[in-house]
């Protein structure tokens, strides 16, 4: 098999995880181990009057029960924004919120032990609704203090109102996002477990051990070298496991109070409360347009329904504007985001952090724009396109920019202007761009050290192994660092071993979130590689009398380039320099570029050392007697820079279109507000992401523009495809029927809504008929 | 994760021995375990007793009984079984329909036809974790005072979401029950019609002692014509949304065929499931262009979805309207489905 950059590979640890090998966190057991459990609220806001656990603790078996006061730091994973203890101190904020933790020798004696702790709550009223809790002078979070106003943004670029006074047209719309969750398959999960000597071990489940290992010791109060932090294979991540959560916290302190091992596996509900998924965002556009199709002006206000904790709240506040000033030049920009405290489960990063909802918004509105002036949306898209090497209106500077490229491949694959002429009634095409940051230049504490780091030592059996501080949550991290190091040292791929994140073995690296780790991790493992090589190629040439340049490094052959009959296996070339060089060992790291944002507050929130595009096409069948929306197709081509590793790449495209085709149609984690906050159905039964049989065909095309800023040109490939799959769906639904769906999601219930609200317009003859010239595709009367 | 509450298990071998554990103590029956071991885990009950239906090989048969005109199917036949097996599906082809429908192919090699027929009912603000419903403060069926589907209502309205129940009501077959009667074995026999009860909190005639042995589906008369429709936002897994039981028996294989009888049952609404007025359809044509209509008219007439299950009531009731018309036009164009 070639392991070289571009091919397409076995992924790292693929066959562990199909034969059922892979030992997941809660695959782990210690001896002695014992079973922790939480005690969550019933109550979406309440004060916590007193807490007994004194028959809990009676119980044979039961070994320690804590609770918010013996967690009295707080903690968050932005360091501006700490609201958070690891058990609620005063109040409960949410239905699901921790009150109590407590480990005993078995699941079933702690689940019955959790019954016997008894709580006197004083119910407070629940905000639930965004502006209801701006208005009210309850404050929910304690550690707030602006009320429940969490944080407010307000950037502008150019002269928008001036913009969009003098545009042709100013398309204005009002758009929901209800709000969706992760649901990775493997539920949260952390094991604690306190050696002699005091280290203080947490296995977890976690997509950013380092910010985790900073967080124990912050709130243990223990220093950070008395605690390792260790990320087993992950089952799914998603963005749900990027911050430190109530269970690694509280596994960790009832270790420490029991001396011995304790783990928490989350239930399924708890995953559900923990949630950090996808804020519910209300946003009001307006956008100037020219007769010619050009986007004069944006005008954005957006109103997030944060939840009880901040999360990652601040920085999703900056995305759900900084992020949309690509691919389109804009012409002048204004974003007014308010994210607010309600009492539901926190929001936080979802696959997309912050800019799938405005996205969303964006895009069907040039599609509005485009249908009134008789434009092609493609064409539309086209005449916007920011192009290479340039900045943003908000002053990011772009360098590659395969935009086009993806428009007219998925113009092309999906024959989009036959469909577009001919599709009958009920069936309909859309396109939707899209741009993503491939990791942001700036950490979330603030330092100069670099964000990623690997070493990587060579063996004289003819291994390599690279440390590296990554977490692969099944994106593939571990495949690129070792693709990258046998592409340097003409290894396979089986002779490379990864071990990553692992706080006491591997550098520092800052987690898998914000698509960085192609980009940081690949750099970081490029410059130990070529280090690596250099020394390797020095030696051989040395032995040979020949320029450096002239060896090769492939096939596990040190190769003379010119005389190619010369050649000694790899094992004999690192044996000549090892004995010259001493053990074969380099490192290297990668820090950002700090050139590359906006010269004003809030301008480095956002900024990247390179983006990545995306175009979308979807074609789609409506019922327009049920309202159900069939996805008949979806043609996705994405910019990654270079494709490192094909089949990973275009396995990040597919599962990202799924899970925005799930979003589209099928999900919403919705509060309900007429029962006291409770979640809608904190199950998988009732939160329904789509199955294989609700999967559409999916044609992934890879476009490559390579950046001067990635590896090899690589940028990022995880998040930007997820996207446009939402807006183009949506924009596929009017071209289909005539109806513009700007609530999320389009479930049946509201398509059908929308129809009807159509054919009544119809009727009182405000409305021709859409496609009114062409043959249907559904029964046009219909209907009940 | 979730864990199954501590209880005692009883392996009998035989329907006698089955019912003789059943009686003993505050025991539960155990078929498949598909619909019951979620809810044990929910909490929903806690039973000392599980009583193990799977080593009785008595309730494993099929068998079509020319005599008799019958087609018996033990209870203990899994819902795999019912979806495949041939006799099953040329006697009784929409019960296959349903059979295959039923949630994933996992569960309906491990579920079986009785266990599917005695499905509990289920509510929205019932399937839920024990925090969850005391977050809510209960219901009726969940250790509280009120109903949060209907309000003020004093009767559960748990939704019936069995999809071989609207089926077997449609096919008017009759459930077979063993009981101990001074220690001796008896049984007898209720149509599917009476079989079931406006209470979401018994929703079966089914007495505590009594085991369900057979289903028995008389053999069709002459030219029939049946399906089962079910409604899901997800092409799998997912329980019935809305669900119609439709048989029309017709008085020839040719195009003027006309309706002789006819059932139109519909589940998913309250506890049980609802036999819709067919007086619609007799005597017409089975092409007859209204006769779909007619129908479709009929059913949304008579039913009202309440708000015990996901998706709106009203939508729900649109898509009863909608689905009836289609597989009736189905049915009326395509001969050979649902034909014996």
């Amino acid at each position: 098999m070639t392991a070289g950059v571009g091919a397409r590979h076995r992924k790292v640890g693929a066959m562990e995880r199909l034969r059922g090998l892979a030992r997941y966190t809660d695959d782990l057991a210690l001896p002695g181990m014992l079973h922790a459990k939480i005690l969550r609220s019933p109550h979406a806001h309440a004060k916590i009057l007193s807490i007994d656990a004194s028959r809990a603790l009676a119980m044979e078996g039961v070994s320690a029960v804590v609770t918010g006061r013996d967690f009295p730091v707080a903690y968050g994973i932005i360091p501006w924004t700490r609201d958070e203890n690891a058990l609620c101190v005063e109040k409960a904020l949410y239905v699901g919120d921790g009150i109590a933790a407590l480990a005993a020798i078995d699941e079933d004696t702690a689940i019955e032990a959790l019954s016997k702790i008894r709580v006197d709550y004083e119910p407070l009223p629940a905000l639930l609704d965004p502006e209801a809790a701006l208005a009210s002078p309850l404050s929910i979070n304690p550690h707030a203090t602006k009320g429940n106003l969490h944080k407010h943004v307000l950037l502008e670029f150019g002269d928008v109102k001036a913009k969009l006074a003098e545009a042709d047209h100013v398309v204005e719309g009002e758009y929901f996002f209800e709000g969706t969750t992760h649901a990775a398959i493997e539920p949260h999960c952390a094991l604690a477990s306190v050696e002699p000597d005091g280290l203080l071990t947490v296995w977890s489940s976690t997509q950013v051990p380092h910010y985790l290992h900073r967080e124990l010791a912050r709130v243990l109060e223990l220093p950070a070298r008395r605690i390792r932090v260790i990320q087993p294979p992950i089952g799914g991540a998603f963005g749900g496991k990027s911050e430190p959560f109530d269970l690694e916290l509280c596994v960790a302190k009832l270790a420490l109070v029991t001396g011995r091992p304790v783990k928490l596996l989350y239930t399924r509900e708890e995953v559900f409360y923990a949630h950090r998924g996808r804020h519910p965002m209300r946003m009001r556009y307006r956008t100037g347009v020219t007769g010619d199709g050009r986007i004069s002006g944006v005008d954005a206000r957006t109103l997030i329904d944060g939840g009880a904790y901040s999360s990652f709240g601040l920085v999703t506040t900056y995305y759900s504007g900084q992020l949309l000033c690509a691919p389109y030049d804009f012409g002048a920009y204004r974003f007014d985001s308010t994210r607010v405290y309600t009492n539901k489960p926190a929001c936080g990063p979802k696959r997309g952090h912050g800019s799938v909802q405005p996205r969303f918004a964006i895009e069907v509105q040039l599609d509005k724009a485009a249908t009134l002036l008789g434009l092609d949306p493609i064409e539309l898209r086209r005449r916007n396109a920011l192009g290479h090497d340039t900045r943003t209106i908000n002053e990011m500077a772009i360098g590659s920019n395969g935009f086009l490229a993806c428009l007219a491949k998925v113009e092309e694959a999906s024959g989009w202007k036959d469909k577009r002429a001919r599709l009958p009634y009920g069936r309909g095409i859309g396109v939707a761009g899209s741009t993503y940051i491939s990791g942001t230049n700036y950490p979330i504490y603030p330092n100069e050290m670099p964000q990623s780091a690997v070493q990587v030592t060579l063996d004289r059996s003819g291994r390599a192994r690279v440390l590296s501080g990554a977490s692969d949550i099944g994106q593939g991290s571990d495949t690129v660092v070792a693709v990258i190091v046998c592409e340097e040292l003409g290894l396979g791929l089986e002779d490379v071993r990864v071990l990553s994140a692992d706080t006491d073995l591997c550098p520092v690296d800052l987690g898998a979130y914000s698509s960085r780790l192609t980009l940081m991790v690949g750099n970081a493992c490029l410059e130990a590689a070529l280090a690596l090589r250099r020394e390797v190629t020095e030696s051989v040439a040395k032995k040979w009398s020949v320029a450096p340049s002239r060896v090769v490094l492939a096939d596990r052959m040190a190769i003379d380039r010119e005389s190619p009959e010369r050649a000694v296996p790899i094992t004999e070339a690192f044996e000549w320099a090892e004995s010259e060089h001493g053990l074969l060992t380099a490192s290297g790291s990668y820090k950002t570029p700090t050139d590359r944002h906006g010269s004003y507050r809030g301008g480095t929130i956002g900024a990247s050392p390179a983006y990545s595009f995306t175009a979308h096409v979807a074609e789609v069948r409506v019922d327009e007697e049920t309202g159900e929306v069939e996805l008949v197709h979806v043609w996705v081509a994405h910019d990654c820079g270079r494709a490192i590793s094909r089949t990973l790449v275009e396995g990040q495209i597919e599962g990202s279109t799924y899970m925005g085709a799930g979003e589209a149609l099928l999900e919403a984690h919705r509060i309900d507000a007429r029962h006291g906050g409770v979640h809608e159905g904190p199950s998988l039964l009732d939160y329904r992401i789509p199955t294989s049989l609700d999967t559409p065909p999916i044609d992934a095309f890879i476009v490559e523009a390579p950046d001067a800023q990635g590896p090899y040109g690589a940028k990022e490939a995880g998040e930007g495809p997820l996207h446009s799959t939402i807006p183009a769906i949506a924009n596929a639904i009017y071209d289909a029927i005539g109806v513009r769906l700007d609530r999320l999601p389009f479930g049946p219930p509201a398509v059908l809504a929308a129809i009807e609200e159509r054919r009544r317009r119809e009727r009182e003859g405000t409305l021709a008929p859409h496609k009114a010239d062409r043959a249907s595709d559904t029964p046009r009367k219909g209907g009940a | 994760m979730l864990r199954l509450p501590r209880f005692a298990l009883e392996v009998p071998e035989t329907v006698g021995q089955a019912l003789a554990a059943l009686s003993t103590s505050e025991a539960r029956l155990l078929a498949g375990g598909t619909d019951l071991l979620p809810n044990l885990k929910h909490r929903l009950e806690t039973p000392s007793t599980l009583v193990s239906l799977h080593r009785l090989a008595a309730l494993r048969g099929i068998a079509l009984d020319e005599g008799a005109r019958v087609l018996r199917l033990g209870t203990g036949v899994t819902l795999a079984t019912i979806a495949h097996d041939a006799t099953v599906k040329v006697h009784a082809p929409s019960l296959a329909e349903a059979a295959a429908s039923v949630a994933s192919p996992q569960i309906r090699r491990t579920a079986t036809l009785g266990g599917n027929v005695h499905l509990d009912t289920r509510c929205r603000y019932v399937n839920q974790t024990a925090l969850w419903r005391s977050a809510i403060g209960g219901c009726l069926k969940s250790g509280g005072t009120v109903c949060h589907v209907v309000e003020g209502g004093q009767n559960c309205v748990a939704a019936l979401s069995s999809d071989t129940v609207p089926v077997l009501v449609a096919l008017d077959a009759e459930l077979v029950l063993a009981s101990l009667v001074d220690g001796s074995e008896q049984r007898r026999t209720v149509p599917f019609a009476r079989y079931f009860r406006s209470d979401g909190l018994r929703h079966t005639e089914r007495a505590r002692g009594e085991i369900a042995t057979e289903v028995r589906v008389p053999l069709a008369t002459g030219p029939r014509r049946a399906t089962y429709v079910k409604w899901r936002p997800r092409a799998t897994i997912d329980f019935p949304l809305v669900s119609i039981a439709l048989r029309f028996d017709l008085d020839g294989e040719h195009d003027e065929a006309v309706v002789t009888d006819a059932r139109v049952v519909v589940g998913v609404l309250g506890s049980r499931p609802r036999v819709v007025s067919t007086a619609a359809a007799m005597g017409l044509r089975m092409r007859d262009e209204t006769l779909p209509e007619r129908v479709a008219e009929a059913v949304w007439r008579e039913c009202k979805p309440l708000e015990n299950v996901p998706y709106e009531a009203p939508y729900r009731r649109t898509l009863l309207r909608v689905l009836t018309r289609r597989a009736v036009a189905r049915l009326a164009r395509v001969g050979a489905v649902g034909a014996t």
